[in-house]
């Protein structure tokens, strides 16, 4: 019987069941969707969905849990599939929800500065709806314009803004949460510090395989009045990533500083025309944010200690539109390379800070034997590198040079006192390479913290933890294929 | 091979120290000894590692061990212009972690739960456990360090730590403002440092480059009287946990002294707090992961989070 077919059928207990609970336009089982379902913004290759549910309560979402685990179904939440780990691919054809119709801002409360959403809230929706208040929403990934606020909460995101700000997790206050067996906990509150394990604070960042956020939490930053983008470009990579550590080390915590290297600014530039220089080996964007006074004071201290490094020209933004044409070319510099390039892999790594320039080098090295093309635009402040590896799939042997060449890159991050992944997370993309980071112990501790919230590993099964000490998932992926799906 | 696990002899030896079967508890300073209820008698007693290991100002991070004073490490960082949002209440840094209370310029520096980076531990059966990383951002894995900050060392005994580090703003000033509801002079200053209220007067921390601490003084001087102090004021002993709402109308809920952190909603107060339920399904979970991490109970017997 063909596949598909069988997935319509309204007698399909699962689907069944699920419609019952919500109904039918809301519960899709078909192809297409399922197809979309399937993937998400990774290079990884797709998984094979489940039926796809789309709820708008909590209580919708604790009738899913509770249906799945009587069918013994994993669940895979989904927001707008932006992930570039492959945290949302679904495998062992879970259930799927998607939290796009949980869109809404509950309230926006500035007497707490906390704003309470839905998880399918986009980022960027968040802050135009906060900014007439005179607030925003810190974190802002280069996705922000269609990634969800579930979905931040699930990856830890990040975004050149975190530099001064910090990643979500300093900014998620409370989480209501659909454990996989369909209990609702709330974890955390607006009170600050309050006693007992932070499991809120467990929860953020950990992929989907704790449950389902339904109610989110988050604080608002209220907006600075003064801000000052200063755009310094030089004649070596190693010249910019030095000023970024001394301007670091000088006490000056802009609230962005962000590295791209030639290739990128070319591209960027036949993209957008941002107004970026295009014969610098690299240029730095700093960002200072605060009042009038001290954001004139730190913007010509990092002049100075641009010049000092041999800083080749320093501008400073002399307009709100030139400010916001510069920050369009950095945010879009992925749509540019997706204009020249079939396809690209976008990698995550962190080094300290004073490792960059070493790092950079070696990228270049690793990529040009791999015969690899990398372009480089990166977190600089948090030591956060995102280097893209441009290449087309359709060469024969080309994939397999390019994992090759991300594999390096990883492993020269480790060997640089680094860690896998500062925003992206591990999701199917760097299981394998967990232990190579973490001891078997630790490793073994993380699974603690797993099952403490999902016992029989339903949530998201098959995501984070190496094979070897995920608790139950080898055993929940081999039991969901069978029966149900035929 | 993890490229986390270092060859520090020290954190071995405070592993074979704690070794695998009794009841245990470390031993700090005791500013705290009476959180999450007694100790059992029990419990063998032990000191954790001390020294700073590795400290960079250019990174922003400081990896110390736990047994160290909070008042060495921030000595250490204050020469480098920078502190960390630990709170020096004459304690050690693990046991600073182990509470998780933040400092009283919570505000300006940040929350202790934040500034954990990575954090080492002896687990219930022994070994070393390490969770997080040596770098200020990162997605790697499940966030362990979370989970060990304010679990008073009841999953593991904690043995070091990696901080994130904060620069010491140019200039602190503390001044006292009367007859002003303090909502305003928090809500008139873009970043302070701390905004405290007694039910009567309100103190501020105003910090950052001269100029513009000038600037915010000289604007909260359009709101209220106001006068240069030297210090905050003296906190009464017991911690409230509220909203930042709630402690701004705390002088309605307790007759005592009160010393309220506005905007973040912790009072320091005469009475003791009144119990408050936890999420009865949060605190399952909790359970769980105890009894995950330490099956047989042997990790400070007696105490629990949130107790």
């Amino acid at each position: 019987m063909p596949l598909f077919r069988s997935m319509r059928e309204p007698t399909d207990p699962l689907v069944a069941d699920l419609t019952a609970a919500l109904d039918a336009g809301r519960v899709r089982a078909d192809g297409a969707q399922r197809s979309l379902a399937a993937h998400d913004a990774s290079v990884f290759d797709g998984g094979i969905a489940g039926p796809v549910c789309f709820p708008e309560t909590t209580e919708e979402v604790q009738a899913i849990m509770r249906i799945a685990e009587q069918h013994g179904s994993a669940v895979v939440p989904r927001g707008a599939g932006t992930g570039l780990a492959g945290g949302a691919i679904p495998l062992g054809r879970p259930v799927v929800v998607s939290t796009g119709r949980m869109n809404k801002v509950l309230s926006v409360d500035t007497d707490n500065r906390i704003a309470w959403v839905q998880p399918g809230v986009i980022n960027l929706d968040l802050s135009k709806k906060l900014r007439p208040k005179g607030f925003h929403f810190a974190p802002d990934p280069s996705s922000q314009q269609v990634c969800t606020l579930g979905g931040n909460v699930a990856n830890n995101s990040g975004g050149p803004h975190c530099l001064a700000y910090g990643v979500t997790d300093a900014h998620v206050v409370s989480l209501e949460v659909v454990l996989p067996d369909g209990q609702i906990a709330v974890l955390g509150g607006a009170e600050d510090e309050p006693p007992g394990l932070d499991l809120r604070g467990a929860f953020v960042g950990s992929e989907g395989t704790l449950g389902i956020a339904t109610k989110i939490g988050v604080r608002i930053t209220p907006n600075a009045p003064a801000v000052r983008t200063l755009l310094l470009s030089f004649a070596t990579v190693r010249d910019a990533a030095q000023t970024v550590s001394d301007i670091i080390a000088a006490g000056v915590v802009p609230a962005a500083l962000e590295v791209m290297d030639q290739r990128m600014t070319v591209a960027v530039e036949n993209y957008v025309a941002a107004g970026y220089p295009t014969d610098a080996a690299a240029v730095l964007l700093a960002e200072l944010e605060g009042l009038e006074g001290g954001v004139e004071i730190d913007a010509a201290r990092i002049e100075e200690l641009g010049r000092a490094n041999s800083a080749t020209d320093v501008r400073l933004a002399g307009s709100e539109e030139e400010r916001a044409a510069l920050w369009k070319g950095r945010k879009t510099a992925f749509g540019a390379v997706a204009q020249i390039a079939s396809d690209y892999y976008l990698h995550d790594t962190v080094v300290p800070r004073a490792r960059l320039a070493d790092i950079l080098e070696q990228i270049y090295e690793i990529t040009d034997r791999h015969e690899v093309t990398v372009m480089n635009v990166f977190h600089a402040g948090d030591g956060n590198l995102h280097p893209l590896l441009v290449f087309d799939a359709r060469e024969e042997g080309t994939l397999e040079r390019v994992h090759a060449a991300g594999a390096e890159i990883l492993r020269a991050s480790l060997a640089a006192g680094g860690v896998l992944s500062g925003e992206h997370g591990i999701g199917v993309e760097k299981q394998a390479y967990m232990d190579e980071l973490f001891s078997s112990a630790d490793l073994d501790h993380q699974n603690r913290l797993r099952q403490a919230f999902d016992p029989a590993c339903r949530a998201n099964p098959g995501k984070v933890l190496p094979m070897g000490h995920s608790c139950a998932d080898i055993q929940a992926l081999r039991e969901m294929p069978t029966g149900v799906w035929g | 091979m993890s490229t986390l696990t270092s060859t520090d002899r020290a954190l071995y030896e405070f592993a074979a120290l704690v070794g695998a079967d009794d009841p245990i508890a470390v031993e700090g300073n005791r500013t705290r000894w009476h959180l999450g209820g007694p100790l059992d008698e029990s419990a063998r007693l032990v000191e954790a590692p001390t020294g700073i290991v590795d400290y960079q100002p250019s990174e922003m991070v400081v990896t110390v061990r736990a047994g160290t004073t909070v008042a060495e490490l921030h000595e250490t960082l204050a020469a480098a212009g920078q502190t960390s949002a630990l709170p020096d209440r004459g304690g050690t840094v693990g046991g600073a972690v182990a509470v998780g209370e933040n400092r009283l310029d919570r505000l300006g520096r940040g929350s202790a739960r934040d500034a954990v980076l990575q954090v080492r531990y002896v687990s219930a059966e022994g070994e070393i456990v390490t969770g997080g990383g040596p770098v200020v951002k990162n997605v790697s894995g499940y966030n362990l360090p979370k989970l060990i900050v304010g679990s008073l060392g009841t999953l593991g005994l904690i043995a070091e730590v990696v901080l994130r580090t904060n620069p010491l703003p140019p200039v602190q000033r503390w001044i006292r403002a009367e007859r002003v509801d303090p909502r305003d002079i928090r809500d008139a200053l873009l970043r302070p440092g701390a905004v405290l209220w007694d039910g009567t007067s309100t103190w501020a921390l105003v910090e950052g480059h001269e100029v513009d601490v000038d600037a915010e003084v000289d604007k909260l001087a359009t709101l209220a009287d106001i006068a240069d102090v030297d210090a905050p004021p003296e906190l009464p002993p017991h911690r409230w946990f509220l909203s930042p709402q709630g402690a701004a109308h705390v002088d309605t809920m307790t007759d005592g002294a009160f010393i309220a952190s506005i905007g973040v909603g912790t009072v320091w107060a005469e009475e003791p707090p009144q119990p408050t339920e936890p999420d009865p399904v949060a605190a399952q979970i909790a359970e769980r992961t105890k009894q995950l991490f330490d099956p047989s109970g042997r990790l400070n017997p007696g105490r629990r989070a949130g107790a």
